[in-house]
């Protein structure tokens, strides 16, 4: 079958963990590893696995005889702000794993395709990407006034990006978990636990509810959108019933509890945070892949 | 080194930002107003506002403030006449744009909290407060989970990044005496000039007044504490005896003891909702190494799900929760109510 050819930019975790995954897709074929450290082990890995890897950036990726028709994006906010126009008028579709939110975002069980059309779409946050689902799973029921997500993260699992973007990323997930989650307001909160050994990624996604909401109903279809997210990401789960409450005002609230057991490609299982980034991105890739094709034909 | 030529230590009131979670966040402006006048009045150089779990706090997580802290801490600067206005923000939970928002109210004195290895997500935060004039005192909360090299090459990542000074935080209200003495050395060893050294202590243990003493003693020159105690968990170290025993010690504080008496008592005492206690749960959290906030949440979660608070707290520090993660109790309450029911 034929492929589409992809580049990853940005060799670290979550670059190369989306290696593993682009390596066992039908229809994108990752050929360049981009970074800038010619000592980045993730380069060297890419060198190994048959991609053409190069630490001289961006400018020897858009210098290549024969450009990729899709890029993803996994450096940080601030370098994909720079990049992003540079794909663009390369002709070059981005997929950005970054907060930057340069495009539309994309949560594949909310959008999958809305967006399949535009040159630039974003991955929102590891955040987005857990606790999104589940905010949309209760905002297809019945109205949601507000949502707020905690997602905790192992220390371990969290990189410089994540470090040096951390408002990026409480800004981005609110906004998205709004946009997409369908709540009125949002709210996200992220947390760093240094726990050894690392623990898994768990996110608490609360949501108001109308006073007379049918639980039954919510709590169904939150069981239905974990399944869905499980057909990419296996390794998601709840770790308890979701638990209604009356607030003093009257109105209701649920909480859901989800962990993230990571697929282990490239980081450790306890890594699920990164995990469901690159599965979402690589969704996202396959399903710009197919389209790609689709107009060939 | 004492602080300044005219004090050895300089004190930091947090009843009305600690004090919030054993308000469960329901201050007033009024109450805000009449403690804040009062503290003024007896010498107390710095008082924090903010939410309990600082700016942006305000959550299903953590506690809806009655009253937006933002009206609160401009009510604060209204009121202050010598006392400088402080506000608490934790990275991963308030943004760069809520410290804006504080300095433009009148809050002169940032608090940038993280976990005591997670430093480096403070960075930004203390870059840009410093630009807007601020002054900036980094917290390492849960400051007795690690060892004292661990904090010290934390220490300097905040103060490199523009701290000017650096807490050892003891949130679980865990720390026992020479705990203090170890930890608040070596930050001091490792930042000599470059930043100066705070001591925030829980009175889970009943220690909070001598672990301060001892901070004192190995360096420290800022002391948190609260009011008759008004804090979470067992409450923090209480101010008026504080001052007391500094005076006692020969340690300027700059505190006027007699009015701080008074003022725990005619002032503060009436705005809280009860005494902070060392009771069953307080002292667990001392002797587990759990956050002091989790008290109150700990105490619903157990009447809703009907299980043992004391358990609740214990699984807390078994699985090595940090502060802001008020969300795994209700996860615990629940996991713990299925299994009686299951048993």
């Amino acid at each position: 079958m034929q492929k589409i050819t992809a580049a990853i930019v940005g060799p670290g975790n979550i670059g190369t963990d989306l290696m593993y995954k682009l390596l066992r897709s039908d229809v994108v074929e990752p050929r360049y590893m981009v970074g800038v450290d010619p000592d980045s082990a993730g380069l060297r890995l890419a060198g190994e696995l048959g991609l053409e890897a190069s630490p001289e950036g961006v400018d020897w990726l858009l210098d290549r005889p024969e450009l990729p028709a899709l890029v993803f994006e996994a450096t940080s906010a601030y370098v994909h702000v720079r990049n992003a126009p540079r794909y663009r008028a390369a002709g070059i579709h981005a997929v950005d794993l970054t907060p930057a939110a340069r495009g539309p975002y994309v949560v594949p069980p909310v959008n999958l395709t809305e967006h399949i059309n535009e040159m630039n779409v974003n991955m929102v946050t590891c955040g987005g990407q857990a606790t999104i689902p589940m905010v949309y799973a209760v905002s297809r029921v019945v109205p949601v006034d507000y949502a707020e997500i905690v997602a905790t993260v192992s220390s371990a699992s969290a990189g410089p990006g994540t470090r040096n973007n951390i408002d990026e990323f409480t800004r981005t997930t609110s906004k998205a978990v709004e946009v997409l989650g369908g709540a009125q307001r949002g709210k996200a909160i992220i947390i760093l636990n240094p726990a050894e050994p690392p623990l898994m990624m768990r996110d608490t996604i609360f949501c108001s509810l109308p006073a007379d909401a049918d639980h039954d109903k919510i709590a169904t279809s939150i069981h239905d959108m974990v399944a869905e997210v499980q057909t990419y990401v296996p390794g998601y789960h709840l770790r308890s019933e979701p638990q209604f409450d009356t607030m003093p005002d009257g109105t209701g609230r649920v909480a859901t509890f989800v962990e993230v057991r990571g697929a282990g490609d490239f980081l450790p299982p306890y890594a699920g945070n990164l995990d469901i980034m690159t599965a979402a991105a690589a969704k996202v890739g396959d399903e710009i892949a197919r389209h790609l094709l689709s107009k060939e034909h | 080194m004492p602080y300044s030529a005219d004090l050895d230590i300089r004190i930091t009131d947090t009843s009305l930002r600690d004090g919030s979670h054993a308000k469960r966040h329901q201050f007033s402006e009024a109450d805000v107003r009449a403690v804040v006048a009062a503290l003024d009045a007896a010498g107390m150089p710095v008082i924090e506002v903010t939410h309990g779990d600082g700016l942006g706090g305000s959550s299903f997580n953590y506690g809806f403030s009655r009253t937006d802290e933002r009206v609160l801490m401009k009510a604060a600067a209204e009121t202050a006449r010598q006392a400088k206005i402080a506000a608490l923000m934790l990275p991963g939970l308030g943004t760069k744009d809520d410290i804006k928002a504080a300095a433009d109210l009148g809050v002169g004195v940032i608090r940038i909290a993280t976990h005591c290895t997670e430093a480096d997500i403070s960075i930004q935060h203390f870059g840009m407060s410093r630009e807007l004039g601020l002054e900036t005192v980094g917290f390492l909360m849960m400051a007795h989970s690690q060892q004292p090299d661990v904090l010290a090459a934390q220490a300097r990542i905040m103060a490199d990044a523009g701290c000017q000074c650096v807490y050892v935080v003891d949130s679980a209200g865990a720390m026992i005496l020479e705990d203090v003495t170890v930890r608040v050395e070596a930050v001091v060893a490792e930042l000599g000039g470059d930043a100066t050294v705070g001591f925030h202590g829980h009175e889970n243990l009943g220690l909070s007044v001598a672990n301060s003493v001892m901070a004192v003693r190995a360096g420290a020159v800022q002391v948190d504490g609260s009011t008759r105690a008004f804090g979470a968990g067992a409450g923090n170290t209480p101010l008026e005896v504080f001052a007391a025993v500094a005076e006692r010690q020969g340690i300027r504080t700059g505190l006027d003891v007699l009015r701080m008496i008074d003022v725990a008592e005619d002032v503060v005492r009436p705005v809280m909702d009860g005494e902070c206690v060392k009771d069953r749960l307080a002292i667990i959290m001392g002797y587990a190494g759990v956050y002091s906030s989790y008290l109150k949440h700990a105490y619903r979660a157990a009447e809703r799900y009907g299980v043992s608070g004391a358990e609740i707290l214990l699984e807390c520090g078994r699985q090595g929760l940090v502060g802001g993660q008020e969300d795994q109790i209700i996860q615990i309450a629940a996991t713990l109510a299925k299994h009686g029911a299951a048993a």
